[in-house]
């Protein structure tokens, strides 16, 4: 996994690529607790991410929580085979996805 | 028969996927069918390396073979009998915040694959799964 950062004023992208997993999901919790203080719309851009776990979903929610409060968190771009997982595991009802 | 036997601890993730990819490449997997079977084999990994041995150590014997166009995969511990199939499924109709942050991995295998199986014989757990890898 990669995540590549751009700051625009109040708002975050996150570029996230490669693997999503067990191993590398605390990295992209760590280095989201560490870049959003004072953001107000922190944007996941998944346009190069190939896989997502469970351990991946869970950072996506905590974090969309955490946003909700301070603001908000979108995401972009996921490939059609992440947005089925997003569809099966009712995470389309409750993320923002564009 | 291929199979691997490997500590169950979540530092060998990489490798238990490795051997998976390995055979689903050699039968020409389907890419889309390689990440639901990649993802299923993660989250049936880790729950044997978090929970199947607590606070011990042991191993998880894996086999993965293609029979008739379908990987059948197993997974077999010694640990503590628990079968996953029991565990409730998460209510997804709930709003974000009312949303647990957790049990979705056993919900996405159940989801994902074309069929799943638990069976505790001899002292272990044997969780089977298979999935269609063509198109």
């Amino acid at each position: 996994m990669n995540i590549s950062k751009h700051n625009e004023g109040s708002t975050l992208t996150m570029e996230i690529s490669g693997r999503l997993d067990t191993t590398t999901a605390p990295e992209l919790e760590k280095e989201i607790g560490a870049s959003c203080e004072g953001t107000e719309k922190l944007i996941l851009d998944l346009k190069k991410l190939e896989y997502v776990s469970s351990a991946g979903l869970r950072v996506f929610l905590s974090t969309h929580k955490k946003m909700s409060k301070q603001g908000s968190m979108v995401i972009r771009n996921a490939n059609p085979d992440i947005m089925e997982i997003f569809d099966v595991t009712g995470f389309s009802d409750i993320l923002n996805l564009e | 028969m291929s199979e691997l036997l490997i500590k169950a601890d979540t530092a060998n993730l990489s490798d238990v996927i490795g051997f998976i990819d390995g055979i689903l490449e050699e039968n020409d997997c389907h890419m889309k069918a390689q990440m639901q079977i990649d993802i299923a084999v993660e989250e049936m990994f880790v729950n044997v390396a978090n929970y199947a041995y607590t606070p011990d150590e042991g191993d998880v014997l894996i086999t993965c073979n293609v029979e008739n166009g379908s990987a059948v995969i197993t997974l077999t511990d010694s640990g503590t009998p628990y079968d996953p199939l029991k565990k409730p499924d998460p209510d997804i109709t709930l709003s974000a915040e009312e949303r647990q942050v957790g049990g979705l991995g056993i919900f996405m295998v159940k989801k994902s694959m074309d069929s799943v199986a638990y069976e505790y014989k001899d002292g272990k757990n044997i969780f089977t799964m298979t999935k269609k890898i063509g198109m």
